[in-house]
């Protein structure tokens, strides 16, 4: 089994578990088992480029959140090597989280609670914050993204919440499987304390979805014989990631310093 | 059982750690495995990866690290176990804390797998630490309480040692890994004591808990990461409150922090 098949099928997990998660965790496909192999692909990333260079899917343009300095879709944009190479992966999907939340919010779906209003108002502040830092950290090294979120229904609660638990848990297991990349020990740290926020985030959304159950952490989550949350590799993430942005990422030099 | 000595803090990093973990990771280290293998043998699988990167005997940091998380998992372990068989757990909480027990169960014999003969035994303890808390499995509400005080700070305890890990990269990933389950334990617990998930300030009571838990949520206010002030760096952006940048980071506790603020809880 080649490692490209590995992804291959991860990821099709992930865009089935993203569009038709509809009942409880342990009657849904294994993801149970992607988390397992992904935890255990710490080998393989290197083998892994392409696949970023997917096309843009049609926009409908009231559903692409504008953005300071908007960039015409098909502009390339490529992740530096390296700490910042990690940093600026984890800036392009906190963009895309904060650029999902705003979007609630400003599109927000028939009869809102104010709970609800609240969760969102609180998570959306958070990806804010996570990403004016990413930005400050960076320095303009990567730009503000342009996002496509015309596949993803906000007047529809229950798509709302099975989209925000899908960037929550994609965070969690990127910020997991990109740990072991980073040098720089304050980086690492500082990865930490916001990975655990994400999966604060992703655990009061599954109670949301799965009210008074253990689908917070169950085992489409969290393995069954090791109790270990999602790990995935920046490759599996990225291409996740890019069907939203507009502009194409270019993470060749970037995978290849992970080596 | 003598704690300083088990816990003694043994930060200097064993500089062939980083080579050998790296030779074995690049070389594929879990790459002939199968997806039917891994499924039914992952702690064996982890026990066998650190052989191979150290034969027989894992590095004492490491060693350290992993004996400081095996003691908590301990705590927490005991502590789900003895609630669980109880009655005073609501109907509608019970399988929350029963996915969280299982979690902290196989925690523990994961870490134990991989530590072998250098994991540390069992520790004896008392859950009303030292008399504190005098109804922990008579009352769900201090129950809850204490089950939330050890998820917040197990969050903070894995986090502090992630950098300690960093020559040891499997081993760094399974931590964080762990480190992202507790997180999900205490969003939940929270949760259904009436809290937000995430922590929104540097006090106990910021968290419905009593001032005695002070010290498990120090340091959660600040609001300077990476250099950055961000309560000044985002003054003008009126969708962002003081409290929503505590709450978007949780803080770092060092193991001798963590270890004094659970010594009540070890008999």
């Amino acid at each position: 089994m080649t490692a490209y098949s590995i992804l291959s099928r991860d990821q099709n997990l992930i865009f089935y578990s993203m569009k038709n998660v509809t009942n409880r965790p342990g009657t849904t496909i294994s993801e149970a088992e992607a988390s397992r192999r992904s935890f255990l692909r710490v080998a393989g990333a290197a083998a892994l480029t392409g696949g970023l260079l997917t096309a843009c899917s049609n926009a409908d343009e009231s559903s692409v959140v504008p953005t300071g300095s908007a960039r015409a879709a098909g502009d390339m944009v490529k992740l530096p090597t390296g700490d910042v190479g990690i940093l600026a992966f984890a800036y392009v999907l906190e963009q895309l989280e904060a650029a999902f939340y705003e979007m609630v919010l400003a599109k927000p779906y028939p009869n809102m609670s104010t709970s609800d209003r609240m969760l969102w108002t609180d998570i959306r502040g958070h990806e804010i914050i996570h990403r004016e830092l990413f930005k400050a950290a960076l320095g303009g090294a990567v730009p503000v993204l342009t996002f496509d979120f015309s596949t993803i229904d906000f007047n529809n609660r229950a798509d709302v919440l099975i989209h925000a638990e899908a960037f929550e848990k994609t965070g969690v297991g990127a910020y997991n499987g990109a740990g072991k990349y980073i040098s720089d020990p304050g980086y690492l740290t500082l990865a930490g304390k916001i990975v655990s926020v994400e999966a604060r985030h992703h655990s009061i959304i599954r109670e949301l979805q799965y009210p008074f159950s253990d689908a917070f952490a169950g085992p489409t989550i969290v393995t069954s014989d090791t109790g270990l949350h999602l790990a995935y590799e920046p490759t599996f993430v990225l291409p996740i990631a890019q069907k939203y942005i507009k502009e194409t990422l270019d993470a060749s030099a970037l995978v290849a310093s992970l080596a | 059982m003598n704690l300083q000595n088990i816990f003694s803090e043994i930060e200097k990093v064993d500089g062939e750690i980083f080579d050998r973990l790296a030779h074995v990771s690049r070389r594929g280290l879990f790459s002939s495995l199968t997806k039917k293998t891994i499924a039914v043998a992952a702690p064996a699988i982890m026990a066998s990866a650190m052989n191979k990167a150290y034969g027989q005997a894992l590095p004492a940091n490491v060693v350290d690290v992993l004996n400081f998380a095996l003691a908590l998992e301990y705590l927490e372990f005991e502590f789900y176990d003895l609630g669980n068989n109880l009655t005073m757990i609501p109907t509608r909480y019970k399988d929350a804390f029963e996915i969280i027990r299982r979690h902290e169960q196989v925690h523990v014999r994961l870490l134990r797998n991989v530590l072998g003969a250098s994991a540390i035994p069992k520790p004896k303890f008392d859950f009303s630490a030292k008399g504190t808390f005098n109804d922990t499995f008579s009352n769900f509400q201090t129950f809850a309480a204490v089950a939330q005080t050890f998820e917040d700070t197990g969050v903070r305890a894995y986090k502090g040692q992630a950098a300690n890990l960093q020559n040891a990269k499997p081993i760094l990933q399974v931590a964080l890994q762990i480190h992202a389950v507790e997180a999900a334990h205490a969003a939940n617990v929270r949760y259904m004591r009436g809290q937000k998930g995430w922590v929104n300030g540097g006090t106990a009571a910021l968290s419905g808990l009593p001032s005695i838990l002070d010290g498990n949520y120090a340091g959660e206010e600040n609001v300077t990461q990476g250099g950055v002030n961000l309560a000044t760096a985002l003054a003008g952006d009126n969708r962002i409150t003081t409290a929503m940048i505590t709450e978007a980071f949780d803080e770092t506790l060092t193991k001798a922090q963590v270890l004094a603020l659970v010594a009540p809880f070890f008999a």
